[in-house]
């Protein structure tokens, strides 16, 4: 067994909270992507369960977004 | 907020099957009085535990079972395992209302399960434990009456940080509380996993006894909490700088324990606290069974004075009951989430953390 073997199995709708070590800090997983770290578990769930709102998928890379012609106001 | 619904449409624990016999017993779960007994064939049958005609409790003396019937103790109406009165005394007709209630049972891994709920099971079962009845496995199991809402025991199991205060000597050392956590909530699954992985630690009594390890350990505490009712935690204990499991699953240089909870609320505050706890090693020796049955129902008994005592506490303070979360909650408050929605049947999107 190990970590990965003993916790929930990939693809599904999983949620993974990391607290990083040597830190007071929590790092939150969404199953859509979206990461996010935390200082307190009660305001973390409220962000991970308010999935979709304000969970943006990792950003991409730089040079893969070119900048908008002009900007949708 | 602790969880204080009843999830309802659930199985629960009722009891071990060695205590369903033909003897009766009464078990209330989820304010149900529930009879539990054991039919000449060897069959497990739950049923309401109040005789139709004046309500006279099935499971008190001088209620008894005669073959396959329960007789009441008061006036003598007779039911048949399907709940069905079969006879009432002095008169031949039976009053078509003459019927208790039963419930749908599932015997596995040494639990009696019974099925609280509005509706049929169909095909859901009851997670699995199967370690508790494995040949490879040696286990010891109690349960201890706890006088204490069982939200308060789901929180108590979710976070093991209280083993290094409450259980110091026993199964707690200063590196449960110091190691963080990972939390994990499957919500297909409806599962919560909560992982500390202590890679260099001391051994408490509790594995230093039962497994001869002198000196230090490397100690992992899984736990799989499949909500309302059952609690697994994996323990694997290792000397340090043994080797890791093998890819392909084997781990023969480790001792691995599994501790095993069923939860069942009895009533608003008391509750069934089932505990279980199997090993893999020392299979034939009578010693470390005796061993681990004292030491765990110790360890349990802390618990349950402690929750007894919180119980009273909260309980005194209905509207003033205020707490703060840390990190070490991450994993009761993803349980309680989980409760709450399994209580009220509301979508997880719509279930606050608080
Ligand atoms: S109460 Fe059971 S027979 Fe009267
Ligand atoms: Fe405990
Ligand atoms: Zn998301």
């Amino acid at each position: 067994m190990s970590a990965r073997d003993s916790g929930a199995r990939d693809g599904r709708t999983v949620y993974r909270i990391r607290w990083l070590p040597g830190t007071d800090r929590l790092h939150a997983s969404c199953f859509c992507g979206a990461e996010r770290e935390f200082e307190d578990p009660v305001i973390l769930w409220d962000w991970l369960l308010g999935h979709p709102e304000g969970h943006l998928p990792r950003p991409p890379a730089e040079h893969d977004s070119p900048a908008p012609a002009a900007a949708l106001v | 907020m602790i969880v204080t619904e009843f999830a309802r449409n659930q199985w629960y624990v009722a009891a071990y099957g060695h205590e369903v016999g033909r003897r009766q017993l009464g078990r209330t779960i989820l304010n149900e009085p529930i009879l539990l007994w054991r039919t000449e064939d060897g069959r497990a049958v739950a049923m309401a535990d109040r005789c139709v005609h004046r309500r006279f409790p099935l499971s008190e003396s001088p209620s008894h079972l005669v073959g396959d019937r329960v007789v009441c103790g008061y006036h003598g109406f007779t039911y048949g395992p399907d709940g069905v009165c079969v006879a009432v005394p002095a008169q031949q007709r039976i009053p078509r209302t003459a019927r208790l209630r039963t419930y749908p049972v599932v015997e596995q891994d040494s639990f009696v399960w019974v099925w609280i709920g509005d509706r049929e099971p169909g095909d859901t079962l009851p997670p699995r434990a199967p370690w508790l009845v494995s040949p490879d496995y040696a286990t010891v199991c109690g349960m201890e009456p706890l006088n204490a809402r069982y939200g308060l025991l789901v929180d108590n199991l979710l976070d093991l940080s209280h083993e290094t205060y409450l259980h110091g000597g026993y199964i707690g050392t200063p590196e449960v509380a110091e190691t963080p956590i990972t939390t994990e909530v499957d919500e297909d699954a409806g599962i919560v996993y909560v992982s500390r992985h202590m890679d260099d630690a001391a051994c408490p009594p509790f594995y230093a006894e039962s497994t001869g390890i002198k000196g230090r350990i490397t100690r992992w505490q899984d736990i799989e909490y499949h909500p309302p009712c059952l609690y697994l935690l994996h323990s694997r204990i290792a000397p340090v700088g043994s080797p890791p499991p093998a890819a392909d699953g084997t781990d023969s240089h480790a001792f691995h324990v599994e501790v095993v909870y069923a939860i069942t609320p009895s009533t608003e505050n008391s509750t069934y606290d089932f505990w279980a706890v199997a090993r893999d090693f020392a299979l034939d020796d009578e010693k470390v069974s005796d061993f681990l049955r004292d030491s765990n129902r110790t360890v349990v008994l802390q618990d349950v004075a402690a929750l007894n005592t919180l119980e009273e506490v909260i309980a005194r303070e209905p509207d003033r009951y205020q707490e703060l979360s840390v990190n070490i909650d991450t994993g009761g408050l993803a349980a309680r989430r989980l409760l709450a929605r399994m209580a009220g049947d509301v979508p997880a999107s719509q279930t606050a953390v608080r």
